[in-house]
């Protein structure tokens, strides 16, 4: 790891203007960060920790939707959106080891957009609304291919909100050395329609099956799909999986994400 | 250099780091505590496993600057107040749960993180919650069995292996 000046501001202003520095970067909780440092693949000149910042960390149930702070651990979104969110609950439970969960946080899962987070496909799915520190931006024109988002430098998630769907499940394939989504789909069922993000299978990111929505908000069962094929031509080919492979697993999630969902 | 206080095992310590210093090192390298142990530096193994304000953490994916007024504990906290082994620690060496001995710290603390959420939990939940601690030996089968044990339920139906 290359050295860095080290700032732990306390509020989200402070936060703000220490990001205003050359080549500085927000941390979050640090659990891709870190390895990436380690690894030189990064070389901030400032890390600025969001860790000490109380105001970010919270979830919160009212009128139908559950807004999490952006520096919320996922083990705490797992605990405390269990019977608000349980879906969105479950996700967050099954991210990494417990020990990751202690420490990962929403808002860096989301900045990050790394393409075989979990996070994406829920907020995607959920069509959540992402808070920063001066706007908010939709879900929808949030993602931006891989790693990149419409995050401006030195711009801080400082909370989530999901609107809460009538049903909801998210499924991994899991990679089990990484513990990321080999392939993973997020349904949400909402009163008028269904949402479908695929996470772990696209070269661009997550992204929305259209196809499986039409089909599924008309019919909410897994026979509803039957009828769709997966275009793998922007499918992640790697030695865990072709992209023929991907393909197949994002049906095969979907159908399972929908039995669960009921 | 910038200045670290935390509580370690009930103490107040401080010294200086640097920005890039981890949890790990510091506990390591300033404080000598060197039970907690390093095994793949990428998050990935919890040989490096301890608590922050009781819950479990990975300390080599923590910076020590991150940890400032934390109540953070290591292995070498572990023991009771006469310095016998904490039922888990003694669960442990009752049933064999090391062989080489590299993860066992972290072991033991992920084990004891466990028990505090789920005082009773199920084989299977014991191994769903050691997934982020790897035994490079594969003794796991006695590793569940010592944490079962300490959970206060029979294991004598399990096969030692």
């Amino acid at each position: 790891m290359y050295a860095f000046e080290f700032e732990r501001p306390k509020t989200v202003e402070d936060a703000v203007a220490a990001l205003k520095s050359d080549e500085a970067q927000a941390l979050g909780g640090g659990q891709t960060l870190i390895p990436t440092l380690k690894s030189r693949l990064a070389a901030p000149a400032k890390l600025v920790s969001l860790q000490g910042i109380d105001t970010m960390k919270f979830v919160k149930a009212e009128g139908g939707v559950l807004s999490v702070g952006g520096g919320t651990p996922h083990a705490v979104v797992a605990a405390e959106a269990a019977k608000s969110y349980p879906g969105l609950a479950a996700l967050a439970g099954n991210i990494g080891d417990p020990s990751v969960r202690n420490k990962g946080t929403v808002g860096g899962s989301l900045a990050n957009n790394d393409p075989s987070a979990c996070y994406p496909s829920a907020a995607l799915a959920s069509g959540a609304t992402i808070v920063t520190d001066h706007r908010e931006i939709a879900a929808d024109d949030f993602f931006d291919g891989l790693f990149t988002t419409a995050l401006e430098e030195g711009e801080i998630i400082t909370e989530v909100r999901f609107p809460i769907p009538e049903a909801a499940n998210y499924q991994k394939f899991e990679q089990p050395a990484s513990r990321f989504a080999l392939v993973g789909v997020f349904v949400a069922k909402f009163s008028d329609g269904v949402r479908v993000a695929v996470t772990g299978a696209s070269g661009d990111g997550v992204f929305r099956w259209t196809e499986a929505e039409e089909a599924l908000s008309k019919s909410f069962t897994p026979e509803a799909l039957k009828e769709l094929t997966v275009d793998d031509s922007d499918m992640i080919e790697d030695l865990h999986g072709s992209a023929a492979y991907r393909a197949h697993l994002v049906k095969v999630m979907t159908g399972r994400a929908v039995a669960a969902a009921g | 250099m910038p200045k670290v206080s935390m509580n370690v095992n009930g103490k107040a310590v401080s010294g200086e780091v640097e920005g890039r210093t981890l949890l790990v090192e510091f506990l390591r390298e300033t404080l000598g505590l060197t039970g907690t142990h390093v095994g793949c530096d990428t998050s990935q193994c919890g040989a490096c496993t301890v608590h922050i304000g009781g819950k479990s953490i990975k300390s080599c994916s923590t910076f020590a600057l991150d940890c400032e007024g934390a109540e953070v504990t290591t292995i070498e906290g572990m023991a009771n107040a006469d310095g016998s082994l904490s039922t888990m620690q003694q669960a442990f060496q009752d049933h064999h749960g090391l062989q080489c001995g590299f993860c066992t710290p972290g072991m033991v603390m992920a084990a004891t993180a466990l028990l505090k959420e789920n005082p009773k939990p199920s084989e299977a939940e014991v191994r769903h919650y050691l997934q982020g601690n790897i035994c490079r030996c594969t003794g796991y089968h006695n590793i569940v069995k010592a944490i079962l044990a300490a959970s206060g339920q029979d294991v004598s139906a399990i096969a030692a292996e």
